[in-house]
């Protein structure tokens, strides 16, 4: 059976919003093709979820968007979400279709960092953004990253050049708030010979009167002996599908660190992949995902070695209540030559309900014999062994049992190294599991 | 006020089997009580049936602490009127610190605002510690995950001593801990007799007794207590083994058994 993908805009349209937003020739080629893909392609097929029967079709139309001078025209929401390095360093605020705020310290657009959003760079960079844009996550690939490529607007571009060490992380902030807008940036990185950056954001939505898709890219090129550490955190209300795509490509001795926490409302499919191509490259994943109400969840941690001496660490936590459904995916493939690579994976769930499911599926593909690779997985229910023990303290049933829950996290959330963002997290699923 | 601690005709099943078939035990503030007897009599079911295990259904009898029904009560307010448990086999728990999980603990006996100050607390668990000889790393350690056998039965009495409470059981605390140890852990136990606290000290050995000097020594068999005395019950025991007391009153198999 195929399923026909409708498409949101037509050929003209698409063209017609290219022209109007001055984009290069190659750039509206690229989209019309995509266009023509998208029309052709399934929806992926992802492990034990329905994703057809998903809202996969609200994309609304582009829209444009008005810049703003200064943060406090921003959604209150929204204003709390800047950290606080990054109001007086570097921010992009991308408000539905557009981004209308960008700001990048004095110091850094000294070094040569670029960091804009990437409609600009498509313009400005061309060069660089060309021979980038859709090589990692490919438009072909399916129904969803071919409309992403012909339908992506705002996002990111962040260039760090050869050995500039960006200390400071870098922020950006997505917002979707108009369900007649679509809404699909895309994020490129570059981090170039020896330099090394972070790099964080926010994926939220305001009030929303029917439902939005939020198809979403990122791309990360990591050069040799750079180093990139990516944090994302999703919380979109539940009017909002999320399908997000993150794949990073590390050349010789690079490092990609990814954390990324789930904390949408609506279902979502998230497929974090880093491509370890050099010699000595290397990837730390973290996921951490509260499930609630009635959340389809797929996410999917992936690591392929093709470069000899390359570890990969992937782990995810996810907690389900309610009637939420997680599967959760590892994915650990080596492939022949990549003699001493190192693949591990730990996958775990806790439910907290009965009608809450997860599953954890930890799959190694290795065609090489001289590696090392572990998984770890499990699925269970709150311990009433350690109810217990906790209570015989005095510790009541709920606080017991709250603590179990942040225990079970802790270990993911204690290594993130960003002291803002590990406080948001700990809000965020504080306010998830309602309590 | 001394403590009054009163346990009538307790039977308790697991799985719809009784192991508890009638236990009758009074206890007072100040009083040491040891309980020992062979593998599989039912002390550890005792121990837990009095916390409120919820493996183990209560099907008769009463306990009362200081006139109030414990059995009526839920495991977390049994622990805040003062009933402890050291634990023949504690609890794992990962991501939980000892030191956020204590500190819950104390702060669940206190109301709402004056909880106590994370200094203050820092400051009493320290010297806790150094009186059990513990590194001060344990406070940030995971709640007794990898822990060795010594160490979770010291962080046990730590607990213990943390808590203040009127009502002691400690169940088997010196398996597993070596010689300096048990004096340590003794000394603890020691530390906290008070007019005020009874403890009821479940032990296979006479080891544990030579330091901490029992008022009485129950023996359980079959899910009861048969036979009752003072410290020279204990002493016998340990020379001559249980034969005798089974041949005294002519049991055969000790265990709580089938039946
Ligand atoms: N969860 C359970 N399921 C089935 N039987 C149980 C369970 N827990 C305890 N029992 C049985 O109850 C009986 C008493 O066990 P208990 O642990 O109270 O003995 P004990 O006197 O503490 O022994 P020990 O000296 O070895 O610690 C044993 O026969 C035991 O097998
Ligand atoms: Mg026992």
């Amino acid at each position: 059976m195929t399923t026909q993908t409708i498409l949101p805009v037509n050929t003209e349209s698409l063209q017609a919003t290219s022209l109007r937003n001055n984009e290069p020739n190659w750039l509206t080629e690229l989209r019309l093709e995509a266009l023509e893909l998208a029309s052709q392609l399934e929806l992926p097929r992802l492990e034990k979820t329905r994703i057809d029967r998903w809202n996969t079709q609200s994309y609304g139309a582009y829209q444009e968007s008005t810049v703003i001078d200064s943060l406090e025209n921003l959604p209150v929401s929204v204003q709390g979400l800047i950290k606080d390095e990054a109001l007086e360093g570097s921010l992009i605020v991308q408000h539905n279709s557009g981004v209308v705020y960008t700001h990048l310290s004095s110091e850094l657009a000294k070094q040569g960092v670029i960091f804009m959003d990437l409609h600009t760079a498509a313009s400005e960079h061309g060069d660089l953004v060309k021979s980038y844009l859709h090589k990692a996550i490919e438009k072909g690939e399916n129904a969803i990253t071919a409309l992403h490529a012909a339908l992506w607007n705002g996002g990111v571009f962040l260039y760090v050049p050869k050995n500039v060490e960006v200390t400071l992380p870098l922020q950006a902030i997505f917002l979707t708030d108009e369900e007649q807008s679509t809404f699909a940036p895309h994020i490129l990185i570059i981090a170039d010979t020896n330099s090394s950056v972070t790099y964080v954001d926010n994926y939220v939505s305001g009030e929303i009167e029917g439902n939005v898709v939020h198809n979403g890219s990122v791309e990360v090129f990591v050069k040799a002996g750079a180093k990139v550490r990516y944090a994302t955190v999703h919380q979109f209300g539940n009017e909002v599908t999320d399908l997000s795509y993150r794949r990073a490509v590390v050349e010789n001795d690079g490092v990609i660190e990814w954390i990324v926490g789930e904390m949408n409302d609506g279902n979502t499919m998230s497929d974090t992949s880093s491509i370890l191509k050099g010699n000595g490259a290397s990837t730390d994943a973290k996921v951490i995902a509260v499930g609630s109400g009635a959340q389809k969840l797929n996410y999917t941690t992936r690591a392929q070695h093709f470069g000899k001496n390359t570890p990969s660490q992937m782990i995810t936590r996810a907690v389900l209540r309610e009637q939420s459904t997680a599967i959760i995916n590892g994915i650990t493939k080596i492939e022949h030559g990549a003699s001493k690579a190192d693949g591990q994976q730990t996958e775990k769930v806790l439910m907290l309900s009965p009608k809450a499911r997860g599953d954890a599926n930890p799959i190694l593909l290795i065609d090489e014999d001289d590696v090392t690779a572990g998984h770890a997985a499990s699925v269970g229910q709150v311990n009433a062994e350690q109810v217990y023990y906790l209570m015989s303290r005095g510790i009541s049933r709920t606080e017991a049992e709250a603590l179990i829950i942040y225990g079970f996290l802790a270990p993911v959330v204690s290594q993130i190294p960003l002291e803002g963002l590990r406080t948001q997290l700990q809000a965020l699923v504080e306010r998830k599991l309602g309590r | 006020m001394t403590t009054n601690f009163v346990i009538e005709g307790l039977k308790a099943s697991i799985e719809g089997k009784e192991i508890l078939k009638g236990i009758n035990l009074k206890m007072k503030g100040g009083e040491i009580h040891a309980i020992m007897g062979p593998n599989g009599t039912g002390k550890s079911t005792l121990a837990s049936a009095l916390m409120g295990h919820p493996k183990y259904e209560v099907t008769a009898g009463s306990v009362l602490l200081n006139d109030e029904e414990v059995l009526e009560m839920a495991v977390d307010e049994r622990a805040r009127s003062g009933l402890f448990l050291g634990m023949q086999y504690p609890s794992e728990i990962s991501g939980v610190t000892n030191s956020d999980f204590l500190r819950s603990a104390i702060n669940a006996r206190r109301e709402e605002g004056s909880e106590i100050s994370l200094i203050r607390f820092i400051r009493q668990m320290e010297a806790k510690m150094k009186e059990l000889d513990m590194n001060p790393e344990f406070l940030h350690r995971y709640l007794n995950e990898g822990f060795s056998g010594g160490e979770k039965k010291r962080n046990e009495i730590l607990q213990m001593m943390m808590l203040d409470p009127k009502i002691v059981i400690l169940d088997e605390i010196d398996s597993g801990l070596d010689i300096d140890a048990l004096k340590i852990v003794a000394n603890g136990v020691n530390a906290m007799r008070s007019e005020d606290r009874g403890f009821l000290i479940i032990t296979h050995y006479q080891r544990l007794l030579d330091y901490v000097k029992p008022d009485f020594v129950h023996v359980m068999m079959q899910g009861r207590i048969v036979k009752s005395g003072g410290p020279e019950l204990a002493q016998r025991l340990e020379a001559e083994g249980y034969d005798w007391v089974k041949e005294e009153l002519g049991i055969e198999d000790e265990t709580v058994g089938q039946a």
